[in-house]
């Protein structure tokens, strides 16, 4: 039960916010999925004013306004969460992606130092140079 | 009079900054070796004055001179010493005059123990250096001046704020400061490499131990922040992802995956191009991180639009050295050779995939810092990212960054055999699987626990596995293991420590997930159960302090009828600020804690408390001080300490087998 209340406060720290906002005279929401989330997130958030009820369960006038906030911040501010949710996925695949393509770009060097001719190979080895660590091509490390 | 020198001081430190700035460097494009070497008396010059107005600033706070500004509003005449000198930086001024004064304290410390450097290097890095300062120095001067006098001056001051009169703010801000700013040397070496084209191994082994260094004292002072913020603010956590607290975060990530970079440049030449953009990175977050902190905008982006002198100077100053070290790094870094190749399956490999790692995990603490000041400045919505993104986010990346980091350590360079290197990690496997059975099996929940402490106990045993297995061979009589132990190279052996303090910290907040928390009204002399003890209120005394009066409780701790301590929560009431502050009673037993925090009392008698019993809570700080004390055994070690480079240079082939 902590844990879910925990869970709870989570939830409804992410979505909540400002103190000021409009209050709607209609709780429930249009959308019956969303109406179905705020009445989840409402039955987890305990009640500030009364004790061993949470907000879904409570008379009073603050879990009112509790209630409206979450279905208002739910209505509007959702998506914006996803974006910020999603951005680690984002940054590990671009990341990543540029780490595999480095990783390719440095076989393709491999395989082009392979094919010196035997010139560039003598020059190299003139510079004392282990092959492809001196390589003085300009590209990205 | 001292005071108005302090201020003379500030200025002409302003003036030696500039000269810095512009005559070494000068002398560097003109091979002038007489102008380079203005660098270093100058660098140790500007540091001189800098401490000297700091001094200044101090000698005000100690002798209570109320007729400066910053003392009046951040002292007292009956404030305890220590927070008569730790309140000079419990402030805006005071605080961007330390940042400032320990930015030249590094300047100071290139100077002196640069001798093995060549002159070209060493005058563009500390002109750079310089640079930094005379920005600072501007913005304290023209926007934060602590030396503002005031007249008529009143006879009493209005306090520093109660949560900063604490000792924790005596070593907190000093030692972030210098893990902070610690970055900018790093920073200026990176613009000196790029400025002359020049980049190797050599650089990479300068680099080192400065990195190393800002990054102990950045590991210590996040630490010792978030204990101070732990017992301090009487919540019961010891972080929140606060903007404040991700400020100190983001250039520790950055910082430790540079770090881990410059290990691979200095042997191997690799990654140069990459060590470079974190070596630009790591201070340019240390910045970002002041702005934040600094400019007011966190308190709301509009009051940050509404009084813009701080936030837009700041801003300035960030825009101009992030843009311009990143200009240079895209004009110049291309033109760099290309390092040496290597397998995936390598330590290299490892080490790029703990970079790429530890970058997301720093991008994404950037991203939620930043999203919801981007969000208010763009919309007016506000939210607040917290723990639950945080958390939910970042353990599915640190986590397996843990499972990895053995397994990098015993991986040889250029190709390794993985099978082998599983091999070797064996025992450390097995510990964590029978730790998950039993975890889970006393435990149960929460999963995340569960698997976050399996996880960390593999990576102690994993960690140390690699220093085990050097020093343990067919004779195993304790003779042998010292002398073998003698022969590991420090750097090895702090790598090991390290990585075996971040399983202890990570050990501590999985337990986290064990605690128990009781919210109550407490009655005096009745025994409530705290996880496995009984606290209970012997007493309810009020007392008085030097410059505040409390209420606190006597608190027995009991196990089994048999009494381990007592506690002595309080709440304090600070008179000149008119402002209340809880002082949690904590005792610690074991690697646990008792914590104890008191509210509002009632007429019936009770008083409201909220009590805590925090297994292994400890181990959190522990972790961080083993994993300092496994930085510090690498800067140590004769190839990393500073101003060995080029001896040790010259010593290679002797000194790199051992």
């Amino acid at each position: 039960m902590r844990r879910l209340y925990q869970l709870a406060l989570g939830v409804f720290l992410v979505v909540s916010a400002s103190a000021s906002f409009a209050v709607s005279p209609d709780e429930i929401l249009s959308d019956p999925k969303l109406e179905m989330r705020a009445r989840t997130i409402a039955a987890q958030l305990r009640c500030l004013v009364c004790q061993n009820q949470s907000i879904d369960d409570s008379d009073a006038s603050l879990a009112r306004d509790l209630r409206l906030l979450v279905r208002e911040k739910l209505n509007e501010g959702l998506s914006d969460a996803q974006v910020l949710w999603a951005s680690p996925a984002l940054a590990l695949i671009g990341g990543g992606g540029a780490v595999w393509w480095n990783l390719r770009r440095r076989r393709a060097a491999l395989s082009a130092g392979a094919t010196l001719t035997e010139e560039e190979r003598r020059q190299l080895s003139a510079l004392g140079a282990n092959g492809w660590s001196q390589d003085q091509s300009p590209s990205a490390d | 009079m001292i005071v108005e020198l302090g201020h003379f001081a500030l200025a002409l430190a302003l003036a030696v900054a500039f000269a810095q700035s512009i005559i070494p460097f000068t002398g560097a494009r003109l091979n002038d070796v007489a102008l380079m070497r203005v660098a270093r008396p100058s660098a140790i010059a500007q540091f001189l004055l800098v401490a000297f107005s700091y001094g200044a600033l101090t000698y005000a706070h100690i002798v209570s001179d109320f007729s400066l500004v910053n003392v009046i509003e951040n002292s007292h005449s009956m404030k305890p010493f220590i927070y008569k000198i730790s309140g000079v930086w419990g402030n805006h001024e005071g605080s961007m005059l330390l940042w400032v004064l320990v930015l030249s304290f590094c300047g100071a410390l290139v100077a002196l123990f640069s001798a093995t450097l060549s002159d070209k290097l060493r005058a563009d890095a500390l002109s750079v250096q310089s640079l930094i300062s005379a920005a600072f120095l501007l913005f304290i001067l023209l926007t934060s001046n602590p030396f503002a006098r005031i007249s008529p001056a009143p006879w009493e001051g209005r306090d520093l704020n109660p949560i900063l009169q604490d000792p924790g703010l005596a070593i907190h801000p000093p030692l972030l400061y210098l893990g902070y700013v610690g970055f900018s040397i790093v920073f200026s070496f990176a613009a000196a490499a790029l400025i002359s084209g020049r980049i190797d191994a050599a650089w990479a082994r300068v680099v080192r131990p400065w990195t190393l260094l800002a990054w102990i004292a950045l590991t210590l002072g996040i630490a010792m922040g978030s204990y101070w913020a732990y017992y301090t603010l009487g919540w019961g956590g010891f972080w929140f992802w606060d903007p404040v607290e991700n400020a100190s975060l983001m250039p520790w990530l950055a910082g430790t995956a540079l770090l881990h970079s410059a290990a691979v440049m200095e042997k191997r030449e690799a990654l140069k191009i990459w060590t470079l953009f974190l070596s630009i990175l790591a201070f340019s977050l240390s910045l970002l991180g002041t702005f934040l902190v600094r400019s007011g905008v966190l308190t709301s982006v509009h009051s940050f639009a509404s009084d813009p002198e701080r936030g837009v100077f700041i801003l300035a100053i960030l825009i101009f050295f992030i843009g311009g070290a990143l200009a240079l790094f895209a004009l110049r870094a291309g033109a760099l050779p290309v390092g040496g190749l290597f397998a995936p399956i390598s330590r290299e490999g490892a080490l790029v995939v703990n970079n790429l790692l530890l970058s997301v995990i720093c991008a994404t603490v950037v991203i939620g810092t930043l999203y919801p000041l981007a969000l208010e400045a763009l919309t007016g919505e506000k939210i607040s990212v917290g723990a639950p993104f945080f958390n939910g986010v970042l353990m599915p990346i640190a986590l397996p960054l843990a499972l990895l980091m053995p397994i990098g350590q015993m991986l040889p360079w250029k190709r390794g055999d993985l099978s082998a290197a599983l091999t070797r990690l064996r025992v450390a496997f097995l510990i964590g699987v029978i730790a998950l059975a039993v975890f889970f099996a006393s435990y149960g929940a929460p999963y995340l626990s569960v698997i976050t402490a399996s996880i960390a106990l593999y990576l102690i045993v994993g960690g140390l596995s690699d220093l085990f297995q050097r020093i343990t061979f067919r004779n195993n009589d304790l003779r042998a293991i010292l002398m073998r132990l003698s022969h590991v190279p420090l750097s090895a052996l702090g790598a090991s420590i390290a990585h075996a303090g971040v399983g202890v910290t990570l050990l501590g907040l999985a337990a986290t997930g064990w605690g128990v928390e009781s919210v109550i009204a407490m009655a005096p002399l009745k025994a409530y159960q705290v996880g496995p003890y009984q606290l209970m209120i012997e007493e309810i005394t009020p007392r008085q302090g030097p410059n505040y009066s409390e209420i606190y409780a006597q608190m027995s701790v009991q196990k089994q009828g048999v009494t381990l301590g007592r506690i002595e929560p309080a709440k304090r009431f600070y008179q000149t600020r008119k402002m209340a502050r809880s002082e949690a009673g904590i005792l610690t037993i074991g690697l646990g804690q008792i914590y104890a925090a008191i509210g509002e009392s009632h007429p019936d008698g009770t008083l409201d408390a909220r009590l805590y019993y925090k297994p292994l809570v400890t181990l959190i700080w522990i972790g961080a001080l083993i994993m300092a004390f496994g930085g510090a055994c690498s800067l140590a070690d004769r190839r990393v300490r500073i101003g060995v480079a080029r001896r040790s240079i010259a010593l290679k082939s002797g000194e790199a087998a051992t």
